[in-house]
């Protein structure tokens, strides 16, 4: 039996068909029969957020969160330049989203129409793909492609523009049951059997090896395969921001976080180990620093899904393209049991200077984020998904805050976007209901999508919001501080009375200036089913330690001085 | 490595969905990536749904590798060879107007002319048309030679090329809704390589 349907609901239709239940969205002209048709189709819930980049970061939190394709919708012309910020983020970080935006009806399309924006010629740098649907016909195989496109292979973003005319065109519905044609998208899966050689080979022959866990561990569901490597061969991990889950942190083996703000252990290993094993990463620069010196005494084997990474920042010995799980298994039947003593204690060593510098257990007058985070750490059980912001409050949170499960830390870490933290922990959460979800935002990047609070209240959503308020652009004054000759020019903040602010929306806060006061707010926040705020007052002129210079040598931190320097 | 000074020139052939929009992805990734294009060219092949085009960068082997994943990455792009890696033809195609009013002149032409696959195609009092169609040094050559009678208008297609012997890029793609199954709107997408 067929059926005779709009284009609306045909994508409905297909969405349903994809498992989507949960549409974050704002309506539109453009997009109105779309909405309209959702009336029709109950088991999809809409949320209505306050922006449309809220959609696009809720999608994104949501995706992150679930392992599953979140959906973002809005409306022709702003509608769709709004999500333009929430589309480069997921790209950057590698999220599964699919956007679906309204457009001018199919003649209007190049007048200048009201609210007419090229979003395919916007949106396609930032996009794994996208599709202006000229034909309804079309519209079932294009809604099957993108969801294929968007969560297999590298994940990525996928936008889909529909002329309005295109919605609510009528047509026979039959749903394609064939297979996705898609004549240049060959995900690749397994190494071929002389890669898999060569990288063994430079395991076996090495004496400082260190593996660099990825997001891609997490994404191709690794960490087992990785787990098994690093224990087999004794090789520490070092982890990258998004890698942070890709190995529990407990393990004696992870040395924690790599980079401008990685742990120096990490850090100084790299520079020092004769083999780098980079799996599911892509030797960012706030990862490598200065290229030029980096890891110069290692060979390099890198695995990665996407062929274009290999070689790009840095030439390797060996690179292999491929799913990470499928080449791990691969891998491991020749892996031979190994230790490396020595290398060990060199880190064991790095690691307790480390401990002697470190601020946690220091006697303050005033509350520090880092002792913040980690005292959320504390009494979370580490059992929480956080979901931060971007900036110093971020870095304590991958600091001072380990993770022994993957997809229970969620950040913007390529594209660094301020305002993703609160969306993004309303799209986790309610993707992952049965979770405790924290929201760790600083006072500038929380600022820039508070209007999200509403939509927390409307949806009644128990995400908790941690605000480490500094009245300062924190990150940046940092920068000053160490490069721009303490010139704190446009980084002290005014801020808004941030209990008042929860208040007017009716969500119930809570302000911290005491460290004792944490674990009452930790107590007072899981106390009630909806969103709380929390606002932690922390030290003006706290600095996130080591820190690499942007574009300086791996191992030339600056360090927190030993308390006996100070 | 044995980096000759060879031509830093990197050709390379993307077999594409004929759809609206590719041309305008390819473009943009080169523009994204800040990989420098020299020439590109693009036009059907004796398959109804694929395009092929022809870049040529300005660039090592491991840039034109590079380009040949990023190019991989674009969904509407099938397949990717770098032909200047193996042995090929290519072949560039060139108009050359060139002032050619008096005996003289018009004899130094039909010289020249005549020590290059290039023919006369046009000649009027004042000036005439020189085509050549040949790899892309010999028209370089000729254009040298033919400056001295004045160019005063030129152009050219950029560089097309082949795979010698029996590698052939090719692939059998058929769009998966079959033409008679869409509703006309005038997007004649199949048909028109539109951008």
């Amino acid at each position: 039996m067929t059926q005779l349907l709009n284009g609306s609901e045909i994508l409905l239709e297909c969405l349903i068909r994809e498992g989507v239940d949960l549409i974050f969205g704002y309506p539109g002209g453009a997009i109105l029969p779309t909405y309209d048709a959702l009336t029709k189709y109950p088991q999809i819930h809409h949320v209505l957020v306050r922006h449309e980049q809220g959609a696009c970061h809720m999608a994104d939190g949501y995706a992150r969160a679930t392992g599953k394709v979140g959906v973002a919708m809005a409306t022709s012309g702003p509608g769709a330049t709004n999500l333009v910020t929430g589309i480069a983020t997921a790209m950057m970080d590698s999220s599964p989203i699919v956007c679906i935006t309204g457009q001018v009806t199919r003649g209007a399309i190049g007048s200048d129409a009201f609210q007419e924006t090229d979003v395919t010629g916007v949106t396609l740098p930032i996009t794994k793909h996208n599709y202006l649907v000229m034909d309804v016909h079309e519209l079932p195989y294009i809604v099957r492609e993108a969801f294929y496109i968007a969560r297999s292979g590298r994940p990525g973003p996928v936008l889909i523009d529909i002329p309005k005319d295109v919605q609510q065109e009528k047509i026979e519905f039959v749903y394609p049951t064939d297979e996705i044609r898609l004549p240049g998208y060959r995900p690749p899966q397994k190494a071929r059997p002389d890669e898999i050689q060569n990288a063994l080979e430079l395991i076996h022959q090495a004496e400082r090896p260190i593996i660099l866990a990825g997001h891609g561990i997490l994404m191709s569901g690794a960490m087992n395969e990785v787990r098994e490597l690093a224990e087999r061969a004794q090789i520490p991990v070092a982890l990258t921001l998004l890698g942070k889950g890709a190995m529990p942190e407990s393990h004696p083996l992870t040395i924690g976080m790599m980079g401008m703000h990685g742990e120096a252990a990490s850090n100084y290993a790299i520079q020092d180990a004769d083999l780098l094993i980079a799996l599911g990463m892509r030797f960012d620069d706030r990862v490598t620093g200065n290229l030029k010196t980096y890891a110069r005494n290692a060979k390099k084997i890198h695995v990665d899904i996407d062929a274009s990474e290999i070689n790009k920042n840095v030439q390797v010995n060996v690179g292999v393209v491929g799913d990470l799980k499928t080449v791990l298994t691969q891998l491991l039947p020749g892996v031979k049991r190994m230790s490396h003593p020595e290398w060990l204690n060199r880190i064991r060593d790095w690691q307790e200077d480390s401990d002697e510098r470190d601020i946690i257990n220091r006697e303050a007058d005033v509350l520090l984020g880092a002792q913040v985070l980690n005292d959320l750490w504390h009494f979370t059980g580490g059992e929480a998904i956080t979901v931060t912001d971007v900036g110093q409050h971020q870095m304590l949170e991958a600091q001072y805050y380990p993770h022994q499960r993957p997809m229970t830390m969620i950040t913007s870490g390529g594209l660094g976007t301020m305002g993703f933290g609160l969306p993004a922990a309303i799209g986790a959460k309610m993707g992952m209901p049965g979770e405790e979800v924290w929201a760790i935002v600083g006072d500038g990047g929380f600022q820039m999508t508070l209007c999200e609070l509403a939509t927390a209240k409307q949806e009644n959503v128990p995400v908790k919001i941690a605000i480490i308020n500094n009245n300062y652009l924190g990150m940046v004054r940092q920068w000053q501080e160490f490069f721009y000759e303490e010139r704190y020019y446009a980084t002290p903040m005014f801020n808004p009375d941030f209990c008042k602010l929860a208040e007017a929306y009716g969500i119930p806060s809570m302000r911290v200036t005491e460290r004792e006061q944490v674990a009452e707010s930790v107590t007072f926040a899981r106390a009630h089913n909806g969103p709380v705020l929390i606002e932690y007052m922390v030290q003006k002129e706290e600095i996130v330690y080591p820190m690499v210079p942007a574009g300086a040598d791996l191992d030339k931190m600056i360090r927190r001085p030993k308390p006996n320097e100070a | 490595m044995t980096d000759k000074p060879e031509s830093r020139k990197q050709i390379l052939v993307a077999l594409v969905e004929n759809k609206p929009g590719v041309l305008n992805r390819v473009a943009s990734l080169f523009r994204r990536r800040n990989f420098n294009v020299d020439s590109l060219t693009v036009g059907r092949t004796h398959r109804r749904h694929i395009s092929r085009m022809t870049i040529v960068v300005d660039g090592s082997r491991n840039d034109g590798w590079r380009i040949a994943a990023n190019l991989l990455k674009l969904i509407n792009v099938i397949d990717v060879a770098l032909v200047s890696q193996e042995p090929h033809v290519s072949r560039d195609l060139a108009l050359i107007k060139v002032n050619a009013n008096d005996a003289d002149s018009r004899n130094t032409l039909t010289q020249i002319c005549d020590k290059y696959p290039a023919h006369i195609v046009d000649i009027g009092p004042e000036v005439a048309i020189v085509q050549i169609a040949a790899q892309e040094d010999l028209v370089e050559s000729l254009i040298q030679e033919l400056k001295p009678l004045g160019i005063v208008e030129m152009v050219r297609t950029g560089v097309v090329a082949m795979g010698r012997g029996i590698r052939i890029l090719d692939s059998q793609y058929e769009p998966v809704i079959p033409i008679t199954a869409r509703s006309g709107n005038g997007n004649g997408s199949f048909e028109a390589y539109s951008v």
